[in-house]
């Protein structure tokens, strides 16, 4: 993006030997524990969610183990019931809405905006506390003997008739939200006021476009999801008659209340991802990204539409037919700004320069995992066939394509891509290949059977099935084997990187335009010497390269 | 192999080859699209790979695609919708001439009652070509009623009364799944669903002899006292019912409310909700004298009280 820095009247460069960075200044667990800097905040991110991801990792092979034979032989129906649902809630509260934004969030969108932090500092440690003390409230809950209402919490059964510990749970779901909240804030505020001089709107990569639309839904959605959860929460002790028809309240509220906080929540999961393709897009090809005001605007687009599809959960719910028309044409109609963005993604690899690193890989994984998963959406929008769709393992395969094969995928793109930048190593590129092809292979065995088992006929949530389920079960419970050995590479890969990896000092290794490329590897603690100035687009790649021959720059 | 290994459910209703026939459709569309868009990128990627000397091109954008790409997904879209729809209203609008099933689901059984009175838990009896209609609720929480050679299900909400009907094409045994989480033994909470040839089905309900729900109903009735204040005579203090059914009635601080299953269900229950105008709120709750299965019972009465005022509904 070439900025061009005021030149400083005393810009000396250090001797690399001692070059400050925010990782060196100070060892102290103090210092990581009480700091405000937004680069060490995304590190405490990162380790937290990795923890998660862990424990969640875990329940899900225990699920694949159980699901090898029609019998519930391998666990009890209570515990395999708990089992999927702390997979479930763990996944989605502790990964999937904090990665990206928590992680990669955290990190590079006060450096790509040519900021010295976000807007407040001291708020967005606390977002990590509190995320830490739901975190805690979880594994509490795991500990003394689990929740099993499945994530999504419908009542009665929630409210009245599971003796698991739900309360606990919802209280869980309520503080972890305004960790969400308080970072959606922090986001919107970083962007309103904190961009370098000359970064523009226009200017904005559009990884700050999605974080932005991201950051509106947080606000305005979650505290839904409170008032949900904190009105379960309170008919489960007092029955206080909101959700149980037994003492005067509407389970079909609770659906209501619970799906107009989490189909926005998709979004909270996949936009962020969305952001971290296009920058990964442009950066490998070298070229800016074709139709960036529609790529920018598709993503306000999904946030707005975001909020008028929630029936699409409760077609089959005793909800109005007609209601479930409005929601269903709503439902197909998001997927034109989805699609534009795929057709944007796509059309910028013309004449572009293409190299087929590690992070290029987990893009074109993401467009197959994506694609996939988007037009299954489609099936299920249809409102006949969601009929028999709905709540089998369709909608599984369905939400785990989008979430785990879109959102999960970018994020360890944008992880592969910032990692030189946020450790000053990098990781195998062999390795780290053969991890993303591993991962893509056993995506597919994974969850590509579930597709066809719940077309069949085999509903989610069932600890024992119908024999003629099983062959494709098996796959899967394969697939997750071979998809989990893909992750596990990843991350040992990384893992390795921070002793044993090639030091990176050059401040562009990857060759790319924007602010962050454009600071020390690792960044200083203020990120920058001096203020930069922006004088161009995001993706002023012609600028970069025409004249020049385009040369593998690390 | 594809014996043992067949891609959909038996089709044994009129609308599973609805709802087949929009799956395979929209299997072929987003087969085509997903290949071909990961074939482009794919394509694109490698034609276009980095070379030394070959600068990347300088591309804004172009309005002309952007609308272009809109506008195509677009279309499908609506089409996918419009096609979702018809088949959703098929599935929602039965034909006039039904059985009439009940179902109770309950942690973890599904309770049926026939139209002729005979019950049986978990499974489902019926013949073969004919429309049948089943009204359905819940004791407990939510559960779901799948019948997926039917590809059919629908949720049963305490409270609430939820329906789904089918008209069976070919016989055999079905499977019956409960679909909506509802707790330890969710995965249990199954049964077969026999579909029958009509004298089959004749011979099946022969040998389970039961009360049909509106002889069942009109003994609750009697005994539940409804008689006294419900019967025309001295001790009248309440509405006249028979004929009522599918009628609106006239509420007490305005407005109107359709007699159908729901609401006589919530005189049962809650007679104060909405009170007819131009009585007392003297009827006094049955919450808790009556299951659901009882309560069905009685709305079955009070509907065949219409019967006889004149047609059938
Ligand atoms: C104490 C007298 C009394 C008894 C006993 C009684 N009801 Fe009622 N019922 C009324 C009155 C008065 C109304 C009209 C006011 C209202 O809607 O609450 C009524 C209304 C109704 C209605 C609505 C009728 C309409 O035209 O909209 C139904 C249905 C009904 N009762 C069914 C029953 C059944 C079934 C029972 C027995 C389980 C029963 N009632 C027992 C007094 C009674
Ligand atoms: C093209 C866009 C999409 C469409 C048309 C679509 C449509 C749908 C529909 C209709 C359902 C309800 C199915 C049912 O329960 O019967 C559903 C479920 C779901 N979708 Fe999507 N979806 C899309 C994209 C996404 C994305 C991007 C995500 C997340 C990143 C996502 C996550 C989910 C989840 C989590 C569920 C199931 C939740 C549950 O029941 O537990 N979807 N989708
Ligand atoms: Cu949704
Ligand atoms: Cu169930």
């Amino acid at each position: 993006m070439s900025a061009q820095a005021v030149a400083a009247p005393h810009a000396k460069i250090a001797a690399p030997e001692h070059r400050e960075t925010y990782l060196n200044y100070d060892y102290s667990w103090k210092s990581w524990l009480f700091t405000v800097d937004h680069k060490r905040i995304g590190i405490l991110y990162l380790l937290t969610v990795a923890f998660f991801v862990a424990i969640g990792g875990l329940f899900a092979m225990m699920i694949r183990a159980e699901l090898l034979t029609p019998q519930g032989d391998v666990l009890e129906s209570e515990t395999y019931n708990k089992i999927f649902t702390m997979h479930g809630a763990v996944m989605i509260f502790f990964f999937l809405i904090p990665g990206v934004p928590g992680v990669l969030g955290n990190f590079v969108l006060p450096l790509m905006i040519g900021a010295r932090d976000v807007a407040f500092p001291k708020l967005n440690l606390l977002s990590w506390y509190i995320f830490v003390v739901g975190g805690l409230l979880t594994l509490f809950v795991a500990a003394t003997g689990g929740v099993d209402t499945g994530w999504t919490f419908y009542a009665p059964y929630s409210s009245t008739y599971s003796n698991t510990r739900v309360a606990e749970t919802a209280i869980m779901v309520f503080i972890t939200g305004f960790s969400s909240i308080l970072t959606g804030l922090n986001f919107l505020v970083t962007v309103h006021t904190m961009r370098a001089p000359g970064m523009t709107w226009f200017r904005l990569p559009l990884f700050i476009w999605a974080s932005y639309a991201t950051a509106l839904i947080n606000v305005l959605a979650t505290p839904v999801l409170a008032i949900t959860v904190l009105l379960l929460a309170l008919e489960r002790i007092f029955h206080i008659g909101i959700f149980d028809p037994k003492v005067g309240g509407d389970p079909i509220l609770f659906e209501h209340m619970f799906w107009f906080y989490s189909h926005p929540a998709v979004y909270i999961m996949i936009l962020p991802a969305m952001g971290v393709i296009s920058e990964l897009v442009a950066a490998f090809s070298r070229k800016r990204i074709f139709g960036y005001s529609f790529v920018a605007f598709s993503s306000l687009a999904i946030a707005v539409l975001g909020f008028l599809v929630w029936g699409h959960h409760m077609f089959v719910s005793g909800q109005s037919a007609y209601a479930g028309l409005v929601f269903s044409v709503l439902t197909v109609l998001i997927a034109v700004p989805t699609a534009v963005k795929i057709f944007n993604w796509t059309a910028t690899l013309y004449q572009g320069s293409v190299e087929f690193a590690t992070p290029f890989l987990y893009v074109l994984a993401f467009f197959g995992l994506f694609l996939i998963g988007g037009v299954t959406g489609l099936f299920l929008a249809a409102m006949g066939l969601d009929i028999h769709m709905h709540d089998n393992y369709f909608v599984v395969a369905h939400f785990h394509y989008v979430m785990v094969g879109g959102m999960v995928t970018a994020f360890f793109g944008g992880l592969h891509y910032w990692w030189p930048k946020m450790f000053g190593r990098m990781y195998n590129e062999l390795t780290g290949k053969l991890a993303a092809l591993i991962i893509f292979v056993g995506f597919n065995m994974t969850f590509f059977p579930q597709f066809i088992v719940g077309y069949m006929g085999m509903p989610r949530r069932y600890h024992a099935y119908a024999p003629e389920f099983q062959v494709l079960n098996v796959l899967s419970s394969a697939g997750a084997v071979v998809l989990g050995t893909g992750y596990l590479l990843a991350a040992v890969n990384l893992i390795w990187s921070l002793k044993f990896g090639k030091v990176v000092t050059e401040k562009n290794p990857w060759g790319a335009t924007g602010l962050e490329w454009e600071t020390q590897t690792p960044p200083i603690p203020h990120n920058f010497e001096v203020t930069p100035r922006v004088t161009q687009e995001a993706y002023a790649y012609h600028e970069m390269y025409s004249g020049k021959e385009a040369h593998g720059v690390h | 192999m594809l014996q043992e290994l067949p891609l959909t459910p038996p089709s044994a209703s009129t609308f599973a080859p609805q709802v087949d026939a929009l799956y395979w459709f929209l299997v072929i569309l987003s087969t085509v699209v997903t290949v071909g868009i990961f074939a482009a990128a794919l394509f694109l990627s490698i034609r276009y790979r980095r070379r030394p000397g070959v600068a990347p091109g300088n591309i804004e954008g172009s309005l002309r695609l952007e609308l272009l790409w809109s506008f195509i997904p677009g279309v499908l879209a609506i089409g996918i919708f419009a096609w979702g729809a018809k088949v959703y209203f098929y599935a929602a609008k039965p034909p006039p001439d039904v059985m009439d099933f009940y179902v109770s689901g309950k942690q973890w059984m599904w309770k049926v009652q026939h139209p002729t009175g005979q019950k049986e838990i978990n499974d489902l009896h019926i013949p073969v070509g004919r429309a049948i209609r089943l009204t359905m609720t819940s004791e407990d929480v939510l559960h779901s009623y799948w019948i997926p050679a039917f590809r059919l299900k629908k949720d049963t909400v305490p409270g609430r009364y939820t329906e789904m009907w089918f008209q069976a094409t070919k016989p055999g045994k079905y499977h019956i799944q409960c679909a909506e989480y509802c707790g330890t033994k969710h995965s249990g909470m199954i049964g077969e669903c026999y579909v029958l040839e009509p004298e089959e089905y004749q011979r099946w309900l022969s040998g389970n002899t039961g009360e049909a729900p509106e002889v069942a109903g009109q003994k609750l009735f009697e005994n539940l006292r409804c008689v006294t204040c419900h019967m025309a005579g001295a001790g009248q203090r309440g509405p006249e019912l028979a004929g009522v059914y599918g009628t609106k009635v006239a509420l007490e601080g305005g407005g109107e409310a359709v007699v159908n299953d729901e609401y006589i269900r919530e005189s049962i229950l809650k007679p104060l909700a909405k009170v007819v105008k131009g009585f007392q709120p003297v009827m006094n709750t049955y919450e808790g004298q009556v299951g659901e299965e009882e309560i069905m019972q009685l709305v079955a009465y009070i509907k065949s009280l219409k019967a006889q005022g004149g047609g059938k509904q």
